[in-house]
């Protein structure tokens, strides 16, 4: 037990994460399972008004700051990065260690502030309401949250270093996996966009507690100004939890097609730019919201700007499939997932920066139905998926294939069948955050379809955490490498040892050198030069 | 406005549909087309800058077409016309309180006659609300502290949903109502019913009470500024900027009139803040408006704008010839 809570072994840290996110995404699950059910039907039934609205605030709060940021890169990341360029750990372990006990700190806090009570503002914590308003537990909630930033700063950072010192002899930046472009460019934002959104959580704290005028217009303040900061980091936020899952994808899609990734550099510096234009743009969510013309016409201009880098993303990678001799593992399907979802949540993403529809469609449930196809689509598919690749590397076991791909589908079709019905229903004008719609009883039927596929998504995210379980312990031993994948960190044994390589590698060959793994002569390949 | 942003949606419809249906076609082909087989390998492929800078430039110059069409769009709808008759809403939790011109009030409706363009100045007493119609694909945030405006011009008579779609706290799925458009003769059968007189009557008489005309005098320069005609000219403040006297400049003075005193004038004004409901606020802003708009054009200084905020609804005022170039030329 010490040695897990005292290690400073990445690959135990990232499973210490594994363990706490996993956690929250079932209590999250658990909030967007009320959030259906209260809208099976138009009247609110199930529950009162106030509780509906302290769940779908817990339920983004929960699957955003406690799950979806710290998921692919505080996981995956944590437990990858150093293997993937041949370090022994990450540059500063103690910090990283320190970074999952803030991580839990900040958790605990919020499972407290849930307990006795909870918040109600949503998890935009918009003023005035949250600073002059609600009676609920704010500071308590804001607390939670800038703990955990910290967390988030931390792991960033650890992570940058690592990648700037610590890559093994002949890792050179351009032979680097493309999920490390991925994960460096994610650090950058957790860096730089964390601190605004802690120094936001605190002005709302001395408004509601000192009532300095900051915010609320009757102390002199300027409630715009509030979404403002909070979306400065918010929108980059997004970026935080997508790009991981674009490096975990990226990988995938080259092993399961045995080819190198077409167009390496542009899919690299497509993540650095999706990095910087990602903060850019955050006015969008404000179209309505009192800004001037101008400056909504500049917001919608760079929105089309960041869309760039994703769509020449999704384009290599569908280039990458030609010719390529695919394999359709688990993996792959969640790639395939991806794919498919991500095209549509990017897509719908030009609907809401196109100006004059936006002012029709934000706040509906258009919108929630677009970050929901990024952020769940989008997002957790990539972390599924890079969970089932690289399950035989953390466990040193092999999940049930046959189980693993029938998820991938339930969860393809349970999130197709939740979230599409929300993008009618949000062109038909359903506004978000209703908890009772009787006054509209033509929303019913897609409500009804919503609920019905959440039920499929839920038992489709279950039966992983059942097999993988099961794996440990009944699962076959795996081999050391048993998708036949390239990168360093297939080149140790599964479970790797604390210090991750016997001797430290050195790196002759390029990223994804599928040519040379599947040559006929395989008993050639370098192993270390 | 309806039908301009569902004609770009259609177009959004079929060009991301044609995007989609291509990676989608593609994906599924190359699934099909290259999988597995023993024997075969799969074939390197580096990449293709020419391929690259294909499919960037082409998706480019289909994003700016659809950006410049969406702020066409939006330009149309944040553009309110000139003439348009001007209504007062004030959203508090969790009500939308709106009062016309002519005095009629409402709560969470909102009558207004078919082929008319309507002008909504609203803000709210308590936290950010918005005002959503669907059905004519409009919306826009209505802000404490500071009003925000709307517009449209509803073309079928009927009943249509009103939502408030910015999260204000308990109720605020309550917080719906109704936009009742109604053929122009039963509007005004409508309008006939109860009224208090019009909004810029109340104006008047909140003013005198508050005692505003000792200093803001009608017909000579008094300790504060002369109202006359002030409102929509460029206004020179102490500290050397000029702002317009819009709407949202009245409401500043009155209720934080440190913030930017006219030039020349001693910061002698107390704050109205807490002493004037939101309602006060827009029957004064209304009232400072009419005798603005109806001084150069009724000859009768002391009660034209009695008349003044009824006319610009009416057909007659924007047949007169002059009302608006009156308005320009003010002072």
């Amino acid at each position: 037990m010490w040695s897990w809570l005292l290690t400073t072994d990445h690959k135990r840290i990232a499973l210490l994460y594994l363990i706490s996110i996993t956690f929250f995404f079932f209590i999250g699950g658990f909030f967007a399972l009320l959030i259906r059910l209260e809208l099976l039907t138009p009247a609110g039934d199930l529950v009162q008004a106030d509780t509906y609205n302290k769940i779908f605030t817990m339920h983004g709060m929960v699957m955003i700051f406690f799950f979806l940021i710290p998921s692919i890169p505080a996981v995956l990341g944590n437990f990858l990065v150093p293997m993937m360029i041949g370090a022994k750990d990450l540059a500063f372990p103690r910090i990283n260690l320190l970074s999952w006990y803030i991580y839990v700190i900040g958790g605990v806090i919020m499972l407290h502030c849930m307990i006795t009570g909870g918040v109600d503002t949503g998890w935009t914590f918009y003023a005035p309401f949250s600073t002059s308003f609600t009676n609920t537990k704010i500071v308590e909630a804001g607390i939670a949250i800038f703990i955990a930033g910290f967390s988030s700063i931390l792991t960033g950072l650890n992570f940058v270093v690592t990648i700037h010192r610590m890559r093994a002899p002949g890792m050179t930046w351009s032979r680097l996996p493309l999920f490390i472009w991925a994960h460096y460019a994610t650090s950058i934002i957790q860096l730089l966009g964390t601190p605004v959104v802690a120094v936001t959580i605190v002005l709302v704290a001395a408004e509601r507690a000192l009532h300095l005028g900051i915010f609320d217009p009757k102390l002199g303040g300027d409630p715009v100004l509030f979404q403002h900061l909070f979306w400065f980091y918010s929108h980059p936020a997004v970026y935080i939890m997508i790009l991981p899952s674009m490096g975990v994808v990226t990988e995938i899609i080259a092993c399961f097609s045995r080819k190198r990734i077409f167009g390496y550099h542009f899919v690299a510096f497509s993540s650095i730019a999706i990095a910087v234009f990602g903060f850019l743009v955050w006015a969008h969510h404000m179209f309505v919201a009192g800004i001037s013309v101008y400056s909504a016409l500049v917001f919608s201009f760079l929105s089309y700007a960041v869309a760039l880098p994703s769509a020449i993303k999704v384009f290599n990678w569908t280039a990458t499939l030609y010719k390529g001799s695919i394999r359709y593992d688990a993996p792959m399907l969640y790639a395939f997932g991806f794919l498919g979802l991500f095209t549509i949540g990017g897509l719908t993403g030009l609907f809401l920066s196109a100006l004059g529809i936006n002012v029709h469609v934000t706040d509906t449930y258009f919108v929630v139905a677009h970050f929901h196809y990024i952020m769940v689509g989008g997002a957790v598919m990539g972390y599924l998926g890079g969970m089932h690749f690289w399950w035989p590397k953390i466990s040193g076991r092999l999940y049930p294939e046959g189980w693993a791909r029938l998820a991938a589908l339930i969860v393809f079709i349970g999130f197709n069948l939740t979230f599409f019905p929300q993008f009618i229903l949000g062109y038909m004008g359903m506004p978000r955050r209703y908890y009772d719609y009787s006054h509209m009883p033509e929303f019913q039927v897609l409500n009804v379809l919503s609920t019905a596929g959440a039920t499929i998504l839920g038992v489709g995210y279950l039966l992983p955490m059942v097999y993988f379980l099961w794996s440990m312990r009944y699962g076959k031993p795996a081999s050391d490498n048993p998708w036949n994948a390239a990168g360093l960190e297939w080149k140790t044994a599964s479970p790797p040892p604390t210090f991750n390589f016997d001797e430290e590698p050195v790196v002759t060959w390029e990223a994804y050198n599928y040519e040379e793994l599947d040559a006929p002569h395989k008993e050639e390949v370098p192993v270390a030069g | 406005m309806a039908p301009h942003v569902d004609a770009l949606y259609i177009f959004l419809l079929i060009v991301t549909g044609m995007m989609a249906l291509l990676v989608f076609v593609l994906l599924i082909f190359f699934a099909a087309r290259y999988r597995q087989r023993p024997d075969v390998r799969a074939e390197q492929i580096e990449g293709s800058t020419a391929l690259e800078i294909t499919w960037s430039t082409i998706p480019f110059v289909i994003f700016m077409v659809i950006f410049a069409w969406g702020a066409v769009v939006y330009f149309k709808e944040r553009t309110p016309p000139a003439d348009a008759t001007e209504v007062y809403v004030v959203a508090k939790q969790w009500m939308w309180k709106v009062e016309h011109a002519e005095g009629q009030r409402e709560i969470n409706e909102l009558h207004v006659p078919v082929g008319r363009d309507v002008k909504l100045i609203m803000t709210s007493q308590d936290v950010i609300h918005s005002f959503y119609i669907p059905a004519f694909r409009i919306k826009q945030d209505v802000l404490p502290g500071r009003y925000t405006v709307e517009w449209f011009r509803a073309t079928k008579p009927g009943v249509y949903h009103l939502f408030c779609a910015e999260y204000c706290g308990t109720q605020h799925s309550g917080m719906v109502g109704s936009i009742v458009v109604q053929e122009p003769a039963q509007y005004e059968a409508w309008m006939k019913g109860a009224s208090t007189g019009p909004l810029s009557a109340s104006g008047e008489k909140i003013f005198a009470e508050l005692g505003c005309a000792t200093c803001h005098r009608s017909d000579t320069q008094g300790r504060g500024p002369n109202l006359q005609g002030v409102f929509g000219q460029p206004v020179q403040l102490e500290d050397g900027r000029t702002v317009t006297a819009d709407e949202n400049y009245l409401r500043e003075c009155i209720l934080d009139p440190g913030s930017k005193r006219v030039k020349g004038f001693q910061p002698i004004m107390p704050t109205f803040q807490g002493l004037v409901s939101e309602e006060q606020v827009n029957a004064l802003v209304a009232y400072i408006k009419s005798i603005s708009a109806a001084k150069p054009a009724g000859g009768a200084k002391t009660n034209a704008h009695l008349v003044s905020p009824r006319d610009p609804m009416s057909e007659q005022a924007q047949a007169q010839p002059n009302a608006q170039p009156d308005r320009s030329q003010v002072q």
